[in-house]
């Protein structure tokens, strides 16, 4: 059977999950708000008095301005994954909305492009309230930093793409403990995140030069802070090659874990 | 009357109306179905026809299954399977747990493709034709899939954009379907507070959000007490009496030889029997059917000699009678210590004796 047809359908897949997100608007409001603030605490204040400053491309930065755009990328990849990692998984496994929908003129490949969209989706949004809130602060450049939000869904479909495909593999809700131990963590830490990646031994810098997140965060502290330059395009291209990868490889493993 | 031609729009309406030249003729078209009024000599008349299917594809079929097979690695789950569903006919797949009823109903439904075989829906080929196919059909699975995410009323507007309903027709079926399911007070609630029965009047009514020329039931009332049960064939009676296409699977021969036109038993992945319920009841079991309880060893020796199908459980035997009284007469007086019921034959009765007394799974 040819369900392995994309077509402009997988938007009602994305709609499904925008009306339940407006249904509970307030609450999918609330982490994106505060959770920069509770980062911007604790590291900022908190750690940042130990700090001090940072030096950035020859200038130096407040702690609180060097770590708010990691903050904005780590938000970006979290949304995005852990909406088609544990979301998904729930609505496959235990809720059976694919089955449901699959019963209707959807492809499975257009209930997962749906899924994954949705995931890059909610990245922008989370993103959006997000940048508001650190624009308070102070340290966010304008209008560079508008490009944060096209680029939330780039970020968005990379880390969707990625928790779809450990979707697809995961035999039950409590295995995702794994990749986010293996693969969130590491990342959330050592990409240039909280530090410098130059601190780090030669091997962890190439080690950390494969995660996605490394990209994302180099892009958002630089747009944030109002430095365009065409070395990042390489970057772009790292995460779009990076879902390249993951988005068709999601696809296949959900076919042949859902058609049987 | 030619209503065949009366399918398309329109033009057509006049063109009758001039054909049986009458003072007044009025028709309309709701989904597949025409209906015809005219007011002749002081007297109203009207006559239906359903001819959107004939018209369309050139068939009368709205299933048919050739050989159909389905394998998962090493197991066979349906194993040949042939049938032809009419258009208009409610038709039942019946079978113990394991048969093979909902694969070969969800190859049916796209779900699952098929090993081998030939399967068309509606005259179309099932693998190229799958959206189209899809766009016409409800279907009630088994296991619950209703989105608790969402109330019952977005449970069904929801389910409308999948098949590309406009918003505004998308509300107008949300509203009369509740309506059908006598939902409407209900139609805020959440999912997950409904009771089974509810929740399956649900599931029926977002199976019939694209006005599907088939209608899909995978055993749609198993686990219903008595009262939803009845809720629920009276509803499908209701969606059978509008000439909607049925198939339906089963365990229930009560449920089978209420709503099926014709039905197949299966078993093990293949057709036992195939036929209308009390063409196979006559067939395979008789008329009537007498249980007689610890019956003593002379009986046995009788029914034996005698040359009578009968089946022995033990503490009960049980003898099909072509002609009961007579039979029950001679049992009765002869044999009888503990009870010894005649009573009519049933599907049941088809069924146990076909695919055996033995538990599955």
């Amino acid at each position: 059977m040819r369900s392995s047809v994309i077509s402009g359908r997988f938007i009602k897949v994305w709609q499904r999950n925008f009306t339940v997100y407006q249904k509970i608007w307030k609450i999918n409001f609330i982490p994106p708000l505060l959770e920069p603030l509770f980062y911007l605490f604790a590291f900022g204040t908190g750690l940042g008095a130990l700090v001090g400053s940072i030096v950035y491309r020859g200038s130096t930065v407040s702690y609180i301005g060097y770590i708010a755009p990691a903050l904005i990328g780590i938000n970006m990849m979290y949304n995005s994954f852990f909406e088609t990692t544990y979301a998904s998984f729930v609505r496959m496994y235990y809720q059976k909305t694919f089955d449901a929908m699959l019963a209707t003129p959807l492809s499975i490949h257009e209930i997962i492009t749906g899924e994954i969209v949705w995931g890059a989706t909610k990245s922008v949004f989370a993103t959006a309230i997000m940048l508001l809130v650190i624009s308070f602060f102070g340290i966010i450049h304008y209008p560079a930093a508008l490009s944060l939000l096209p680029l939330a869904f780039i970020g968005g479909m990379a880390f969707g793409s990625v928790g779809m495909f450990f979707t697809s593999v995961m035999p039950s809700i409590d295995s995702f403990n794994l990749p986010i131990f293996l693969f969130i963590t590491p990342m959330f830490l050592f990409s240039g995140t909280f530090f410098p990646l130059e601190n780090l031994p030669m091997w962890a810098q190439k080690v950390a030069f494969v995660f996605p997140l490394t990209h994302l965060v180099k892009m958002t502290r630089a747009l944030s802070l109002g430095y365009v330059e065409t070395g990042l395009l390489l970057d772009l291209v790292y995460l779009l090659i990076f879902s390249a990868i993951f988005f068709p490889l999601a696809l296949h493993r959900m076919r042949k874990r859902l058609i049987k | 009357m030619h209503l065949d031609r009366a399918a398309g729009k329109g033009q057509e309406g006049l063109i009758h109306q001039r054909a049986i030249s009458l003072h007044f003729c009025l028709w309309t078209q709701q989904s597949d179905t025409i209906v015809v009024f005219w007011w002749k000599r002081g007297e109203l008349s009207y006559v239906s026809a359903a001819p959107g299917l004939k018209k369309e594809a050139g068939v009368d079929y709205v299933i048919e299954a050739e050989n159909v097979r389905k394998t998962f690695g090493e197991f066979t789950a349906v194993n040949g399977v042939s049938f032809k569903v009419k258009k208009g006919e409610s038709f039942g797949l019946l079978g113990p747990n394991g048969a093979g009823k909902t694969t070969t109903i969800r190859m049916i439904y796209g779900f699952s493709p098929m090993t081998s075989g030939s399967l068309k829906v509606f005259g179309m080929d099932i693998e190229n034709d799958w959206r189209r196919i899809k766009a016409r059909i409800g279907i009630c699975q088994q296991e619950n899939s209703l989105d608790p995410d969402l109330s019952v009323q977005q449970n069904l507007e929801v389910f409308a954009r999948y098949f590309d309903l406009p918003n505004k027709e998308a509300k107008e079926r949300t509203r009369s379907l509740l309506q059908f399911i006598s939902m409407e007070h209900r139609k805020d609630a959440k999912v997950t507070e409904l009771s089974g029965g509810l929740m399956r009047r649900l599931v029926i009514a977002r199976a019939l959000i694209n006005n599907p020329d088939l209608m899909i039931l995978d055993e749609p009332t198993t686990g219903l007490d008595p009262q939803s049960r009845h809720q629920v064939w009276e509803r499908l009676e209701e969606l059978k009496s509008r000439g909607l296409t049925i198939l339906l699977t089963t365990h229930y021969m009560e449920e089978a030889a209420r709503l099926c036109d014709r039905l197949v038993i299966v078993d093990h992945g293949k057709i036992l029997v195939e036929g209308k319920p009390p063409d196979l009841v006559k067939k395979h079991v008789g008329r009537e059917v007498m249980e007689v309880s610890e019956p003593p060893a002379e009986l046995l020796q009788w029914v034996q000699s005698e040359n009578l199908e009968y089946e022995n459980l033990g503490h009960r035997i049980i003898v099909y009678c072509k002609e009961g009284e007579e039979l029950f007469h001679t049992i009765s007086h002869r044999f009888c210590i503990g009870g010894c019921d005649l009573r009519l034959a049933t599907l049941e009765d088809v069924f146990l004796k076909l695919t055996g007394r033995d538990l599955r799974e």
